[in-house]
């Protein structure tokens, strides 16, 4: 196991240099650079052009601009610097990434509540009215555009529905804490409703399919026709015996579906102005701040790749079947 | 007599005709009730996206007097804050849409296939190399990356021009999306390079190229077309969603996302001008997943149809 763990770390490596080269070669390659506003704007002389140059030392040759920012980003955790807020990166992405954790950490376990036992259920009773429904609830669910969908829960719930108790919305259209309540656990809660609701929508309609199809798989095997035949209750050898099987392949396609999870968050917690990491990203696309830019995306590959490990991991201590020699 | 003899014959030989592998598809794909009227749905978008200019009303003409119009017998959709027709935008905007579309999925196949081919056919170190490279671009955060990319080519010199937008998206969208198709390719390739009607070929002295594109690429074109679909579902929202946010197509070319877009600045005002580009982006993507559903099973001949 350990010398597997080794490997695959080992491997990841090239994969992060080949990531960061060309990330920092798009950002760095292109003719405009972190200075094409600058240089588009008459206001600024070509003295500062020149000193600004030197400053971020854009005027050395790019193999040594690279290796003294890996450098940097590796070794001294040094993100860079931001253009518009003059603060350290890594500050502003160690205050924003809690706030997509918690929301997407949350949205992840309340769709696993959902799409498991429906997952279950429509393979168990394969093409009844449930499954049917189910089936064709899931084609919109993954059809659906989470930004649109976010609007319309904006449209219904904070705009036509009003809260029967105060004269209020419903629920708030954005944002984490009302003005004044900061830290209030239920104030967060009503914040957290909407967004979660758009983030789930897809995801429960993706894993209950995934988890209807692993679960059919499963219920053909042997020892399921074993733990039927040893007269065990139906409903044991359903989820004792088929549920805990059928979650292994789940495992890697959550992880495998990281990528899409963060590209989420900048539609969600854009519409909610939810302040987390998407949002981060966002503003600073739009400002052109270009370390924050890569940074993020640094950041994200880098994560992304670990929980892919993890999974590859976790997979192992699930199925013994599994040997990594 | 002898005509008894010509129907029978008829008869038989019409049995024995063999069934061409479209007309199998198709009629294996029209049994998916909902496939096959995905299908229609998707043909009648088209034809009402072509037929944007027979609306009678402009899609970037003014008329801020008439802003915020419910939808009426007049304007279906509304108007927007300058009293565009909403309708006749959404139709302009889905060529726009559907374009990108079709291109985004048309370019990130074409390299797909051929990285995919290549590392399949070849395997070896061909295979490691490229294989390594589309693992890196599985990795990437797309949405992210999108974002950055499109802000990057934007800045280029004459990008700003707002009539490149729609190729800086095509373009940004299929540098991006080539991955999947390639690892599809890839396994049919390894599959396919193992057959007898591979190694015949080859024996007949058939060149790679030949084997490549006229031998197994034709065989694997199921798992090609379903990759296709999910492509163009893929590429449509991923552009509505760029838009939606800036960094895609831009104003005043109309696209579902950047309609989308300006209705949400306006939406405490004008909720319904929202709901409609948002429902057309949805109904398409939808019809799209269905067809692929339907041609997988089409292509796959364990699926058996329970009537």
């Amino acid at each position: 196991m350990i010398t597997y763990i080794t490997r695959r770390i080992l491997q990841s490596i090239p994969i992060m240099f080949m990531l960061s080269m060309f990330l920092f070669g798009i950002v760095r390659l292109m003719p405009g650079g972190p200075l094409a506003q600058a240089e588009r704007n008459p206001n600024v002389t070509k003295e500062q052009l020149a000193a600004q140059r030197t400053r971020l030392g854009l005027d050395q040759p790019l193999p040594i601009q690279y290796v003294k920012w890996l450098k940097a980003f590796v070794l001294e955790g040094d993100w860079g610097y931001s253009i518009k807020f003059r603060r350290p990166v890594a500050d502003m992405i160690s205050e924003r990434l809690p706030a997509t954790l918690m929301l997407f950490g949350i949205g992840f376990l309340i769709t696993l509540l959902i799409a498991i036992p429906i997952g279950v259920y429509s393979a168990i009773k394969p093409y009844s009215f449930f499954d049917n429904l189910v089936t064709t609830l899931s084609f919109a669910g993954q059809s659906v555009p989470v930004y649109w969908l976010g609007l319309l829960l904006i449209i219904v719930f904070y705009l036509l529905i009003k809260n029967p108790f105060s004269t209020g919305p419903l629920f708030p259209a954005g944002g984490m804490y009302t003005v004044g309540k900061e830290g209030n656990v239920l104030d967060l809660i009503w914040h957290l409703v909407l967004p979660i609701v758009a983030v789930s929508a897809g995801w429960v309609a993706w894993y209950s399919r995934f988890l209807r199809s692993s679960m059919r798989d499963v219920l053909n095997e042997d020892y399921m026709r074993t733990a039927r035949a040893k007269g065990l209750p139906i409903r044991l050898v359903h989820f004792r015996h088929g549920l805990r099987n059928a979650l292994l392949p789940l495992v890697t396609m959550m992880a495998l579906d990281l990528p899409s999870v963060f590209g989420g968050a900048v539609f969600i917690e854009t519409i909610f102005s939810w302040p987390g990491m998407g949002r981060l990203f966002w503003d600073a696309a739009r400002g052109r701040d270009y370390p924050v830019l890569l940074a993020v995306v640094m950041i994200e590959a880098a994560l992304i790749l670990i929980f892919n490990l993890l999974a590859d991991i976790l997979y192992g201590f699930l199925d013994p079947r599994i040997r990594y020699d | 007599m002898t005509d008894k003899l010509s129907t029978t014959e008829a008869l038989i030989s019409a049995s024995i005709q063999p069934e061409s592998l479209a007309a199998l598809i198709w009629r294996r794909f029209k049994r998916h009730r909902f496939a096959f009227t995905s299908a229609i749905i998707l043909l009648l978008m088209v034809i009402l996206v072509l037929a944007a200019p027979l609306s009678g009303y402009s899609a970037t003409e003014q008329n801020p007097k008439n802003g915020y119009e419910k939808p009426t017998a007049q304007h279906w959709f509304g108007t927007d804050e300058l009293g565009r027709d909403t309708f006749t935008r959404i139709l302009y905007g889905g060529q726009v849409s559907l374009a990108v579309g079709i291109f985004s999925t048309v370019f990130s196949l074409i390299v797909g296939i051929l990285v995919g081919a290549l590392s399949g056919y070849y395997g070896g170190w061909v295979d490691n190399v490229l294989m390594r490279i589309t693992d890196t671009f599985l990795i990437l955060p797309v949405v992210f990356v999108l974002i950055l990319f499109s802000a990057l080519l934007r800045d280029l010199p004459g990008s700003a021009d707002y009539r490149n937008s729609v190729w800086i998206v095509i373009i940004a969208i299929s540098a991006f999306a080539w991955m999947w198709p390639a690892r599809i390719a890839r396994g049919s390739f390894l599959v396919l390079r193992e057959r007898e009607f591979v190694s015949a070929s080859r024996a007949l002295g058939a060149s790679d190229a030949r084997l490549i594109f006229l031998r197994i690429l034709p065989n694997s074109l199921g798992p090609l077309l379903v990759s296709a679909t999910l492509q163009m579902a893929y590429a449509i929202i991923t552009e509505s969603g760029l838009s939606y946010l800036g960094f895609g197509v831009q104003p005043p070319t109309p696209s579902w996302g950047n309609i989308l877009e300006s209705a949400q600045i306006h939406v405490y005002r004008a909720p319904w001008l929202a709901v409609f580009p948002g429902l057309m982006i949805f109904i398409t993507v939808m019809a799209i997943n269905f067809i692929g559903d339907g041609l997988r099973d089409a292509f796959d001949p364990y699926v058996v149809h329970e009537k």
